[in-house]
């Protein structure tokens, strides 16, 4: 379980990035961050696993205060896989940069292959794994940093951004990872303004602004709340928009499936 | 009147056994609004990069055929010359900032051009203003959130006044409201000031009812290419990886399986299709 205990984040300029966050996440839960470019979303997950401190207050990893444990020991438990993909790199081919992390682990040579390989197939990477991870196309990138993550394989997985630069084929595969690392147990943690992929998921949503959450609650609720979404410049989801203009035809705002939503217009015209 | 062409181009990097391009043949009219789309590595950047010749003058690799960009051949210009004409905003922002301050970062390339001062005051405070970004003009590049750097890199483009404006998935990192904010922007600095806009995307929801085309690339290939209503009714994108929104897969649905055909017109926006139920309804 993480817990977050009115924690306050100061960036060393002085800036205020979060303003007393309050949460608790069980371990086997997907949850979503969501707010406005800026709200606090990167500054909270790197919390998790003590890359950043709280000024004030405390974060808890099953009990564990990160403040009194090194990023070394969290990583293991919390794997984040970074918005800007490139930070991640640092080694000349693609296979090394996903087996290096195993290497600290300690794991066996054979499991290392193992896991790489399958990390590089699972992610659509294989022939590309002697080249360099930066001459990745930018969508490849972020592929790869989700790839090394997968490959040690954390109990906690959180995902910033996750589908910038994917293309939709993309985004479907990860929404089958997201929920098969789910059943596995795995708590996913995801930052995300893409709407779309979020309420294909529909996710616990957190909802941040200025550095504070204004909202926490089930998609469902979340995402057909246009006025609450607008403060935190969201846009809903589009079949949300649509809903909420069918008010001549007797249908409600709601969140589902083109399909679902086209079987009732079609009743409707009737 | 052609402002970007290519002939049989065909790009291949150094070290990679694959063609990324291949045998492009592409006519670019200024004013045009295009959308580039196509799965992640199908080549939307590559071909972004032969048009402000960062192809071949940057990456190393073997390029064949012609790119002509406002008359000028991308062979025989360099890209200083060519990005005066051609503004690119790159897909990850990071590589266009430089760590200075907000302000200094977007004066920078302008500096480098030898334009007055007061000028150059001029246009960084529109480029700021266009992309509502004033309150961050001190602030260090370092010190932004990833969507606050996307807006910086693209006012630093803005303030070079291209003709021609290739942007990179510009709205990536954006949450939605300034995304729309962003494309408002585009639109307007199309249809005001003329500039010639391409953009490469893999989120169409909020570009396509405004694009004038709309070109899909399959491994390096171009597939597709025409006005976006016309290549969403007539063609299944979705095996080329390209995001349908939403609203048209309704459309479709509804087309397909109950008979509604709504005399063809593919809904491209919210606003279009309430307006299409509505007609059809009384
Ligand atoms: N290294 C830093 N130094 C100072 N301020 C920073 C730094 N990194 C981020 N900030 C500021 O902290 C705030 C929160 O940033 P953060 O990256 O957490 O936002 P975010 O919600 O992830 O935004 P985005 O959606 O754009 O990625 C922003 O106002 C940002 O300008
Ligand atoms: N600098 C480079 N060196 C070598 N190969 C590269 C380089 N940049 C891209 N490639 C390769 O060229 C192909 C096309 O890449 P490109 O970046 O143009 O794709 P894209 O359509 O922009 O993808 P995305 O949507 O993921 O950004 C890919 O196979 C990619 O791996
Ligand atoms: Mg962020
Ligand atoms: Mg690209």
């Amino acid at each position: 379980m993480i817990v977050f205990e009115n924690v306050e984040y100061v960036y060393p300029n002085g800036f205020k990035a979060l303003r007393g966050v309050n949460l608790e996440i069980e371990s086997g839960e997907i949850v979503a961050l969501m707010g406005e470019n800026g709200a606090g979303k990167t500054t909270l997950l790197k919390h998790l696993n003590g890359l950043l401190k709280p000024f004030s207050g405390r974060v808890l990893v099953d009990g564990v205060d990160t403040r009194r444990t090194t990023v070394a020991s969290l990583s293991r438990k919390v794997g984040i896989v970074f918005q800007n993909a490139e930070e991640m790199f640092f080694s000349p081919t693609i296979y090394e940069e996903i087996a290096f992390a195993l290497n600290n682990f300690r794991y066996p040579e054979d499991v290392i292959q193992k896991r790489v390989g399958w990390a590089l197939k699972f992610m659509e990477l294989e022939e590309y794994r002697d080249k360099s991870p930066f001459l990745l196309s930018g969508g490849e990138k972020k592929r790869l940093a989700l790839a090394i993550i997968l490959a040690w394989s954390p109990e906690v997985v959180a995902l910033d951004e996750p589908t910038v630069g994917q293309d939709i084929l993309q985004k479907e595969k990860m929404i089958q990872i997201i929920r098969q690392a789910n059943q596995q147990g795995k708590t996913i943690i995801i930052s995300s303004h893409d709407v779309e992929f979020i309420a294909d998921i529909k996710p616990r949503i957190i909802l941040m602004s200025k550095g504070r959450i204004v909202k926490d609650g089930p998609a469902e609720e979340v995402l057909t709340d246009i006025p609450l979404l607008q403060e935190c410049s969201l846009l809903p989801p589009q079949i949300v928009s649509l809903t909420s203009r069918l008010d001549f035809l007797g249908i409600r705002p709601k969140l589902a499936g083109p399909e679902e939503i086209a079987v009732e217009i079609a009743r409707r015209l009737k | 009147m052609t402002i970007i062409k290519s002939s049989n181009l065909w790009f291949k990097y150094s070290g990679s056994s694959e063609w990324a391009i291949r045998e492009v043949n592409i006519e670019i009219n200024e004013g045009e609004f295009v959308v580039l789309a196509g799965r992640s590595g199908c080549g939307k950047s590559t071909l972004m990069r032969c048009f402000n010749g960062l192809i071949p003058h940057f990456y190393e690799g073997e390029m064949i055929g012609k790119v002509e960009v406002c008359g000028l051949d991308t062979r025989e210009n360099p890209t200083y010359i060519l990005s005066q004409y051609a503004g690119m905003v790159f897909q990850n922002p990071d590589n266009q900032l430089f760590a200075l301050t907000v302000e200094a970062d977007i004066a920078f390339a302008l500096e480098n051009l030898s334009i007055p001062k007061e000028e150059i005051r001029e246009r960084v405070d529109w480029a700021l203003r266009v992309m509502g970004i004033e309150e961050l003009r001190d602030k260090s590049s370092l010190e932004l959130s990833g969507g606050q750097k996307q807006k910086v890199a693209i006012a630093s483009i803005l303030a070079m006044r291209p003709q021609i404006l290739l942007l990179d998935e510009p709205t990536s990192s954006l949450d939605p409201f300034s995304a729309k904010q962003l494309i408002d922007t585009i639109i307007s600095l199309n249809q005001k000031y003329k500039i010639t806009i391409l953009i490469a995307e893999h989120r169409l929801d909020l570009l396509l009812p405004y694009a004038s085309r709309m070109i899909v690339i399959d491994d390096g290939r171009i597939v597709l290419d025409g006005k976006p209503r016309e290549v969403l009714d007539k063609h299944d994108v979705m095996p080329y990886g390209v995001s349908v929104p939403r609203i048209v897969k309704v459309a479709t649905q509804l087309k397909k399986s109950l008979g509604y055909s709504f005399n063809h017109v593919v809904p491209l926006s919210v606003e279009e299709f309430v307006e299409i139920l509505r007609r059809w309804r009384n």
